[in-house]
């Protein structure tokens, strides 16, 4: 089933002359992960301030063409009808985190108390949140008090916690360590796999490719190519227009034009994929292979 | 004045006690690059906030040249280190992007041609020439990192902390991060960065010390820190990616770059 419908849609920040989008065209199937990659600028926050109803509804301007998401048109509703669908992670945490409470367990509780949710299975719901992204040790801590990779995992758990549909992530792991990043990648995938669809705007491409299910690359406010991770993270089409790639897809190009990597052999996104093409290459073996 | 820094058995615990360094010492030499890398928590931030006196130690000490800098404020210490916060946001503001790069060089009381001069090198080392005009607010989270590091680099200390200045950014910026960074080595800077981009980290820095719950893991050649998977693993780092790539395909060598890469697969 489709949840996040797209249709030719344009739109412009107040008071500025040129689109951000630009008729953006994008079907999402339920439980679907997408990951948007681009330049800084390209307009991935604006995509996912679109599909979490910021705009037009927080940031005005104007929208042209059609967003709907689970069934709901955005012209169509307010803002508060539609968090109950969609929950958005911010970019940076310091501008999500409420500035109301005293403590993690609390702040994780704010949305839940918005929306009315019992006493006991607020806490349940916390707590199991809590868990999900492993951060319980920091339950009784205040929000404040906590690193920049901490304070992301308590404002992406705040999301995580509402059950949305449709999950947003404006580069949820920018400032945590490698391993948590990995984990986070791993915990939104488990997410989807449970039918939660995600949409995550994000540089971190080696993860992109081991965790997201599709891949759209966004260039001046338009796709410019959508599909499986291994297709478009090598894709040609990328060059030149400032998009990161993974060292594995830069380095066995080169190494294609050195005679290293097998000819008709596509180009890896992954570790697993570049040691299985590198271990294939005809010519002198690394040590502990080729021995037979 | 030889700029050395030392780090003498330091240790911070805050206020409401948590303990973020516990015995830390280390000397870094006029001119180096030094990496610092280590979990979310392990105390980077808290390491950094010690050399231009944001924070005190609760024991220990903290030498920045001759200065001790429990004996010194932090406007004197801002003549010696400066520092680019990981967040912009928490250090602009002012109106146009020159009134933020010239504040600081302003403060340390030089002349008004040296400001200009200063300025406009900083300016254009982070290419915000044209922006010279423009409100910092009215740029993207991108460029307002950039003004950022150019209202710092314009203070033009011996000595230059960045804490996570990839954060966030696409290739073009992380690439005149890069630059920034030779630049400042050019001119015989000593530069300190706090990073989680494992792969910049290789790609530009000599040293890397790796932290983990307030002490010192690792400490030493890129390389030699880098290739030590299992020791990192400690302190949720993982080696740069194509580290990983010679390790799993048991290169002889530790690489670290493409170039290291291609040449120690040819062998």
């Amino acid at each position: 089933m489709t949840i996040v419908n797209l249709q030719n849609v344009t739109y412009k920040y107040p008071l500025t002359d040129a689109p951000v989008l630009e008729n953006i065209n994008l079907l999402v199937e339920e439980g679907e992960f997408v990951a948007i990659i681009g330049p800084n600028g390209a307009g991935k926050s604006t995509l996912c301030y679109t599909l979490s109803g910021f705009v037009p509804h927080f940031y005005k301007g104007e929208l042209t063409g059609t967003v709907e998401v689970a069934g709901v048109e955005t012209q169509q509703s307010t803002l508060s009808e539609w968090v109950m669908n969609v929950g958005l992670a911010f970019q940076n945490p310091f501008n999500q985190i409420s500035g109301a409470k005293y403590t993690v367990f609390e702040e994780i509780a704010f949305g839940l108390e918005n929306i009315g949710v019992p006493r006991g299975e607020m806490k349940d719901r916390v707590d199991r949140a809590l868990e999900l992204t492993g951060i319980s040790d920091l339950a009784d801590r205040s929000p404040y008090s906590l690193s920049g990779g901490q304070q992301q995992r308590v404002a992406l758990t705040s999301i995580l916690v509402m059950e949305p549909k449709v999950l947003v992530l404006d580069e949820p792991t920018s400032q945590m360590d490698p391993v948590g990043t990995r984990e986070v990648f791993g915990v939104i995938r488990a997410m989807a796999e449970r039918g939660m669809t995600v949409v995550l705007a994000d540089h971190k491409v080696e993860w992109i490719a081991q965790f997201a299910d599709r891949v759209v690359a966004l260039h001046a406010g338009k796709i410019l190519i959508d599909g499986k991770p291994g297709e478009v993270l090598t894709s040609d089409l990328l060059d030149g227009k400032g998009f990161g790639i993974s060292r594995y897809t830069s380095t066995a190009r080169e190494a294609q034009k050195q005679g290293l990597w097998p000819k008709d052999r596509s180009l890896p996104v992954t570790l697993d994929e570049a040691v299985e093409g590198f271990t294939l290459t005809p010519g002198p073996s690394p040590s502990g292979r080729g021995e037979r | 004045m030889n700029m050395k820094i030392e780090i003498k058995e330091l240790h911070h615990t805050y206020p409401a006690g948590v303990k973020a360094l516990n015995g830390i010492s280390l000397t870094i030499e006029a001119g180096e690059q030094v990496a610092i890398v280590g979990q979310n928590g392990s105390g980077k931030t808290t390491l950094v906030k010690h050399l231009n006196g944001l924070l005190q130690p609760t024991s220990g000490t903290v030498l920045i040249g001759d200065w001790d800098t429990s004996k010194y404020q932090v406007a004197q210490l801002a003549s010696r280190v400066g520092y680019v916060f990981q967040n912009p946001d928490e250090q602009l503001f002012t109106r146009t992007v020159h009134q933020e790069v010239s504040f600081g060089p302003k403060n340390l009381g030089y002349k008004t041609e040296k400001v200009e001069a200063l300025v406009e090198d900083a300016l254009a080392l982070t290419e915000l020439t044209a922006q010279k005009e423009t409100n910092p607010y009215d740029l993207s989270p991108t460029w307002r990192k950039m003004v950022a590091l150019a209202s710092i680099i314009a203070m033009d200390t011996p000595i230059v902390i960045f804490d996570e200045p990839t954060t966030g950014q696409d290739a073009a910026n992380i690439a005149r991060m890069a630059n920034v960074i030779a630049t400042l080595r050019e001119r015989g800077k000593t530069v300190l960065t706090i990073t989680h981009d494992i792969d910049f980290c290789a790609e530009n820095f000599e040293r890397v010390i790796a932290l983990s719950q307030g002490k010192v893991l690792l400490d030493g050649l890129t390389n030699e820190v880098l290739g030590q998977e299992e020791t990192l693993a400690e302190t949720y780092v993982d080696p740069p990616q194509l580290t990983r790539l010679g390790l799993r395909l048991g290169l002889k060598e530790v690489v670290r770059n493409q170039k290291e890469f291609l040449a120690a697969l040819k062998k």
